[in-house]
């Protein structure tokens, strides 16, 4: 063998003998890889933490605030924690998640008395929040439906697009938003829906669409399911906002309780970090509803085999805050209460917005400020515009004009109207 | 709003009788259901618009098969199952007291009651994970003071465990090596194969298991080292290799570095045990501070779930280290995005668990100590069973390898047939490639353990 001669601490190795001239550093095998480029929601944040200015306003990433600007723990989800701190061993748990956090989280979406849950149908893992249910999906998607692609509204939340294009799955979109109205363009909607293949997979919001805040209604959300049977498509419904929406979990899941009732076998990715503060804990859940328990079992396992791979096993922190608060009824009670209050806070944001810039006596129409639900207001700003918003009032918020009214407060609301009236008035 | 609502009549299913309001129908040739030869009607409740009964579409996913069972976490299951008095799990490894229960570190429960007390708030972390917990973790590996960590070259991401931290890797190799092969040891952590596959990255093995001498085949080993490709990956376990608990020596450690240097090579540590091995946090680090001390560029995996029993919290980190600062900025935002279609940010309690335990002084010393408990209580269960199989065999058969391996696991050398017997007969768990867990086995158990292990041995083939 070769001796190693080692020069000093320079990391400069000589190699004597057979092995011939020296060499420096090892080659250097990363010098292709490029900068990738800012997410762009979360680099909002990055850059607004950057910011010096005193008057920085960040309405960017959906996060909640309270009236003070400041992020907030739940008393429920404090509770929970009291409980647990240093309580509860850590050991692994099973690949599918907590057991009790995945079937009280079922029962929120397909209802407690659900006939689903009770006859076992429903295949369902404790999934890496939102991203990590939509991802386990989109990764069985591929693996058992290897031909099929995802129909995505234009727009969804971006990391739709990553979280499909990484699991290798082709994209198509369909058409949602209609700018003119700032509302939902049914009827380029359901065209799409009844042109797609037979059979095709379909991404839909639950409630509160993130990024535009327009919901169908009820009568939509029917005429959709009965074209959805017609097609044979399949629906996946991505649900982060149960309860945060119009306060009341129960009246968010009815998109999902229509397709139910028409029989559909859906799939469902749920995610707590809203609605119940939980964002970095990371917990959600996604289920898919099977023709019987022996394919339920089956389709489980299989999810299971995605996520060994992926991270063996999910964490526990955000798992067991939620099954406690679940399955005391006070603390459940105290949820209820809480997450109502938040969706009346913003709602109240909505309409503080829109009467500050009618009384600027702006030109354009705001009504669609409260007419959109949920976190997010799709304010019809242009990129240029969000870009003077950013610059000139260190207001950030994401390019495509999205208004994250979670972090609009009393104290800032004069100040975002101002702005956005200033970059507007000549639009 | 704006919006049209299709009349049913343009609702194309055919053949159907469309009469409005109150139809019975089936759907289209297109949607016929049929299961098992039945039909299958859901009964439907009425809307104003219509009422109808609708056979529900055979599931596109109907030809599902069950995953097989995971042959590591099944065990545990096959052992709770168990009724049997002298029933011993020796299956998946996490550490057990010597009264088998599992342990939750004290400094662990001081460190969550100060993050109680602190009310810190729950927004999500950077793509990246927590920065005061990356910067430690990277001191931890590295040593503060090594010049990879001076110069800025590592780029350090919080991953979800060793799991999450090694496919993030995976991911990276994929896209930006195609075609370069990963070497895994044979044997090694199951995992790592499925982990590779998922992520698409071609692999083979290297031999390293001699069931010859229950040891290293370290010729075997350099041997295929020099044998693949220039410039693969090659794996390799940190400390306390798992399944065999067999380490390369620091003399073997150069050697290997020296011929990965030669073929181009990259390094690439799963480090698991870190502290869990020897006691010593900086000693389990050894292997990767030569390395690193060579100049040379490499990945390493870190977990915190076994040597601060943080399991289920899912806690580690994928660092990269560069020849260049600048590398390692965008090596990081690569990572960063990768990680962001997985699961966008990683769960922060662990994060915060690790860096309150490493940051405070008095936790970290307390920490060092429980580490050297854990490490000392496996070191004096090997003893006792060392002793044990020495005193009750005579074959004459050198069971000093259960001394000289290393870390939670040992490779006992039983085949499939006689681990059977150990689970068959003696009700002693274990997987089927005769490893068992050091951590589950107390020392009152160690003689029955070393009469099961005589006899699976010598009297079955």
């Amino acid at each position: 063998m070769a001796q190693l001669i080692r020069s000093g601490f320079s990391g400069r190795i000589t190699k004597s003998g057979v092995l011939g001239a020296a060499r420096s550093m090892s080659t250097a095998w990363w010098s292709h890889v490029e900068p990738a480029a800012k997410d762009p929601i979360l680099g909002v944040t990055e850059a607004f933490l950057a910011d010096p200015s005193p008057n920085k306003v960040n309405v960017g990433v959906g996060a909640y605030r309270d009236d003070n600007g400041k992020p907030v723990v739940l008393g429920c989800v404090r509770e929970a924690e009291r409980r647990i701190a240093g309580n509860l061993n850590m050991e692994y748990l099973p690949m599918g998640g907590s057991v009790k956090m995945v079937e009280e989280t079922l029962k929120l979406a397909y209802g407690e008395n659900s006939d689903l849950i009770k006859d076992k149908r429903i295949a369902a893992v404790q999934a890496l929040s939102g991203t990590g249910a939509c991802r386990l999906f989109a990764d069985f998607q591929k693996r058992f439906s290897p031909d099929s692609q995802i129909y995505i509204p234009v727009p969804t939340w971006s990391n739709h697009h990553n979280i499909w294009r990484d699991a290798n799955v082709p994209q198509r979109t369909f058409h949602y938003y209609h700018p003119e109205s700032k509302g939902l363009d049914f009827a380029s909607l359901m065209d799409d829906v009844k042109n797609a293949p037979n059979g095709s997979f379909f991404l839909l919001h639950a409630c509160a669409h993130n990024p535009t805040g327009v919901d169908p209604t009820e009568e939509q959300w029917k005429e959709i399911s009965y074209q959805f049977k017609v097609k044979g498509h399949y629906a996946l419904f991505d649900m982060a906002y149960q309860g945060f929406a119009s306060g009341d979990p129960e009246r968010d899941a009815k998109s999902i309780r229509i397709f139910l009732e028409d029989g559909h076998l859906i799939g469902c990715a749920q995610s707590y970090a809203k609605n119940m503060g939980l964002y970095g804990q990371r917990v959600g859940c996604l289920s898919m509803v099977c023709e019987d328990e022996k394919q339920a079992v089956a389709v489980k396992s299989q999810l299971q085999q995605i996520a060994r791979p992926m991270y063996s096993n999910p964490p526990i922190h955000g798992a067991l805050v939620v099954s406690i608060i679940l399955t005391d009824p006070d603390l459940k009670k105290l949820w209820l209460k809480e997450v109502k209050g938040m969706a009346d806070r913003i709602i109240g944001m909505r309409t503080a917005l829109r009467e500050n810039l009618e009384k600027l006596g702006s030109p354009l129409s705001w009504e669609h400020i409260t007419k959109q639900i949920g976190m997010f207001c799709y304010s019809g700003m242009t990129p240029e515009q969000v870009d003077r918003l950013t610059n000139e009032f260190h207001i950030y918020l994401t390019r495509n004009g999205r208004i994250s009214m979670a972090g609009v407060t009393t104290g800032n609301v004069g100040y975002l109207a101002n702005a956005i009236h200033e970059v507007t008035k000549t639009a | 709003m704006a919006s049209t609502v299709p009349p049913l009549a343009s609702a194309s299913i055919a053949p159907l009788q469309n009469d409005g309001l109150k139809a019975n129908f089936k759907t289209g040739t297109s949607l016929q259901c049929t299961f098992l030869g039945k039909e299958f009607y859901k009964a439907k409740q009425s809307f104003t618009r219509t009422s109808m009964t609708v056979a529900v579409k055979v599931s596109r996913f109907n030809d599902i098969t069950m995953a097989p069972p995971d042959p590591i976490l099944g065990v545990s299951e096959a052992f709770k199952a168990d009724t049997h008095e002298l029933k011993l799990n020796l299956g998946v490894g996490a550490y057990r007291t010597e009264d088998l229960q599992p342990l939750v570190l004290n400094v662990v429960k001081k460190a969550e009651n100060l993050m109680l007390e602190r009310g810190e708030n729950k927004e999500y972390l950077p793509i990246e994970g927590l920065a005061a917990f990356n910067k430690v973790t990277a001191e931890l590996l590295f040593g503060a003071d090594s010049a990879v960590i001076q110069q800025q070259r590592v780029a350090t991401v919080q991953g979800l465990s060793g799991t999450g931290s090694l496919r993030l890797a995976a991911a990276l190799i994929e896209r930006y090596f195609p075609g370069s092969k990963v070497l895994i040891s044979a044997p090694t952590w199951g995992n790592h194969k499925n982990i590779f596959n998922d992520a698409r990255v071609p692999w083979s093995e290297y031999r390293y298991y001699d069931p010859k001498t229950v040891g290293l085949d370290f010729e075997g080993m350099i041997s295929d080292i020099k044998a693949a490709p220039e410039g693969s990956f090659v794996l390799l376990h940190g400390c306390a290799h798992n399944p065999t608990g067999i380490d390369p020596t620091p003399e073997q450690w150069e050697i290997i570095a020296d011929v990965i240097q030669e073929k181009n090579h990259i390094p690439f540590f799963d480090v698991a045990y870190q502290g869990f091995a020897s006691g010593s946090l900086d000693k389990d680090a050894s292997s990767v501070r030569l390395f690193a001390a060579r100049g040379m560029e490499l990945l390493v995996a870190q977990s915190y779930s076994k040597n601060l029993g943080l399991y289920a919290e899912r806690i580690g980190a994928m660092n990269v280290v560069c020849s260049s600062s600048d590398a390692a900025v965008r090596v990081k935002s690569q990572l960063k995005r990768i990680a962001r279609p997985m699961y966008s940010n990683p769960p922060i309690h662990g994060a915060r668990i690790v860096a309150n335990i490493v940051g405070n002084t008095e936790l970290f010393n307390e920490w060092k100590e429980d580490m050297e408990l854990m490490a000392g209580r496996i070191k004096s269960v090997r003893q006792k069973l060392y002793d044990g199989l020495k005193a009750k065999d005579n074959s004459g058969k050198d069971w000093s390898f259960v001394l000289k391996q290393i870390g939670m696991f040992s490779f006992t050398g039983l085949n499939k047939a006689q681990s059977d017997n150990m689970t068959n007969k003696w009700h002693v768990y274990m997987t089927k490639d005769g490893r068992i867990s050091l951590a589950g086995l107390p020392s009152a158990k160690c003689d029955y353990l070393a009469d099961a292990i005589i006899d699976s041995y010598h009297n079955v083939n």
